[in-house]
């Protein structure tokens, strides 16, 4: 098997704090990470490696030079190949054309290692949480798509067999190939690196791609120009002012009190 | 595309027995505020199999026009019938704006949709708006785990697309009006769906948590200790009618299974009440909840962040709080 997985390397939003004074977001010194949910999609793609050792698997990402180091860390997890789509042009990219340079990147990196008979992406970015750049990739490449999975039952020859979230339940899904797939968090975690994958990955040659690379692309559909959705503004969630604090001398007088309060407002 | 008219068109998602999803008829509320403003009429769109209920609920609940696709290849969702009906159907009546409920299957298909149009979409919008100058929507839409609102405009395409979170907005009331309703001969043929369902697996009665459509959610954290704690907690919630919730750290304890948690890599809530109890509040916790009508949290840490977004605070221990809150209840209702 052939499988790719796409990743994006996000601020820790764990680590995001407000700055008080001008209520922007603070992100100096914010550690990056790959994100989540793209890590979920890696070991996924490890784990069918598990069973079929010949599977290849290539990770893509697009952004600025510093996603290398995420790069880098899918190496050491499970990664064979990596590849970094960046390019000055490709910037302020939406997801509609974000998923239309990872779907002519993805064109181009399967011209060196094949075509792929997976791509494996997170659910969400966990900075972004749109959820829709996975599926529109799988528009432009025209594959068919399983989201919300919460792992792969069976790579069969014929067919992939995936575990997925559905609203009031689970399913298993059976897709052909080549397909496109969503991870959300499994109930499993996922492997760590190895020492051994740690010092191969630092030594990894990362190929880049830029847009000179991309013989198809029209660039008048990339970067902040190509991108239909415009941001207008942002701003900091405004916190509700403080509730009622309530207080007294034994718990079951707050709980009357709190009570009180719910029952006076109407809402039990 | 051209947009052909100013129409707002709102995609009703259906369930099995053929009635309207709720988020559906929740979009009929904003949708006619948009619709007004930008001059058009509202239509909603259901699609599935044997869904004339789902039909009177939109054409009861404020529907200009209802159009409808009912056959029986949409009798279960799937990605390539229902992006295919969604856009033959947009293409042929141009509306200017679609809105389509953020429940996992509408973002699942919302993308498909809009990329086949080459339009823009944005994602689980908490709040609408049109422009004033240019008369496009106004998507707002949190970012960074909830910890930054963005506005989102799509001024040069069209139709202008977003999913919007359920919950958020209230039914419209029905009224005594009645819309159009257009029936469309549309069929995907079944052979071309390249997602087969293999297996359903409900839930068992008493693992369905309908955490979505929950009135009251009381939910517990790190605090609550063990999976013994929420047997408390438990007991609240059959006091009140309520759906038990939990924060990623007591699933990530093992405490709890998966399908109770509310955030970020879990449910995204809107219940009247919520009661955290042991609850922190990491911003990917409230996140998933801080759009609830009511909050209310008790905590022994009287710094803990989730009494920043608290309507009503207890700081203390829970398992003292939650049994008196119990009792008390229990005592009202006798």
């Amino acid at each position: 098997m052939n499988i790719l997985v796409c990743v994006k390397q996000v601020p820790d939003t764990n680590e995001i704090k407000i700055d008080p004074e001008t209520n922007t977001l603070v992100r100096d010194g914010v550690p990056s990470i790959v994100n989540t949910f793209d890590g979920y999609a890696l070991e996924a793609a490890a784990r069918i490696k598990d069973n079929a050792p010949d599977t290849k698997i290539v990770v893509l990402s697009m952004g600025p030079a510093q996603a290398e180091a995420a790069l880098r860390e899918c190496l050491a997890i499970a990664a064979d190949k990596a590849y970094l789509l960046t390019d000055r042009a490709f910037g302020g990219s939406d997801t509609l054309a974000t998923s239309y340079i990872l779907s002519q990147a993805i064109r181009k990196v399967e011209d060196t290692e094949g075509k792929f008979d997976m791509i494996f992406c997170g659910k969400q970015a966990i900075d972004g949480d749109t959820a829709q750049v996975g599926p529109e990739i799988a528009e432009h490449l025209g594959y068919p798509q399983v989201t919300y999975a919460l792992e792969v039952q069976e790579a069969a020859a014929d067919q992939l067999k995936v575990l997925r979230e559905a609203e009031d339940g689970k399913q298993v899904v059976g897709v052909g190939y080549p397909c496109l797939v969503t991870f959300t968090k499994p109930s499993f975690d996922p492997r760590f690196p190895t020492i051994k994958r740690k010092m191969a990955a630092r030594k990894a040659v990362i190929e880049q791609i830029t847009a000179a690379d991309l013989a198809d692309i029209d660039l008048g559909r990339a970067g902040l120009k190509g991108s239909p959705t415009k941001v207008k503004r942002t701003f900091v969630p405004p916190r509700k002012k403080s509730g009622m604090m309530i207080t007294g001398e034994t718990p079951e007088e707050c709980a009357g009190k709190l009570y009180e309060a719910l029952n006076g407002a109407h809402i039990i | 595309m051209e947009a052909k008219t100013k129409d707002l068109w709102v995609f009703v998602e259906t369930k099995e027995d053929g009635s309207a999803k709720n988020v559906g008829i929740e979009l009929l509320s904003p949708g006619r505020t948009i619709a007004d403003k930008q001059g058009g009429a509202l239509v909603a769109l259901v699609v599935g199999c044997g869904v004339d209920q789902a039909v009177e609920e939109a054409a009861t609940h404020g529907a200009d026009k209802v159009v409808v696709v009912d056959s029986e290849e949409f009798k279960e969702y799937s990605t390539d019938a229902y992006a295919a009906a969604l856009t033959t159907l947009i293409e042929k009546y141009g509306p200017a704006s679609v809105l389509i409920g953020a429940t996992p299957n509408g973002r699942d298909l919302g993308p498909r949709v809009s990329c086949r149009l080459n339009t823009g979409l944005t994602a689980d919008c908490t709040g609408l708006d049109v422009d004033d100058e240019t008369g496009c929507v106004c998507w707002t839409r949190p970012a960074f785990g909830g910890n930054l609102m963005a506005v989102i405009m799509c001024p040069d395409h069209r139709p202008q697309m977003g999913t919007v979170r359920p919950g958020v907005f209230k039914k419209p009331a029905a009224s005594g009006q009645k819309a159009e309703i257009v029936h469309e001969d549309f069929h995907f043929p079944a052979e071309d769906i390249r997602t087969k369902l293999l297996e359903n697996i409900q839930e068992a009665a008493d693992e369905l948590v309908d955490l979505e459509g929950a009135d009251i959610i009381v939910s517990g954290g790190r605090g609550v200790g063990g999976p013994e704690g929420f047997k408390v907690l438990q007991e609240l919630c059959d006091a009140l009618g309520a759906t038990l919730g939990c924060s990623r750290a007591a699933v990530d304890a093992g405490w709890i299974s998966h399908s109770h948690q509310v955030g970020q890599t879990g449910k995204t809530v809107g219940p009247k009440l919520y009661i955290a109890c042991g609850i922190s509040g990491a911003i990917q916790h409230l996140a998933g909840m801080s759009s609830s009508d009511y909050i209310v949290a008790i905590n022994k840490d009287a710094d803990a962040p989730i009494f920043g977004v608290a309507d009503y605070g207890i700081v203390g221990n829970l398992f003292d709080v939650v049994p008196a809150l119990t009792a008390e209840i229990k005592k009202r209702k006798a």
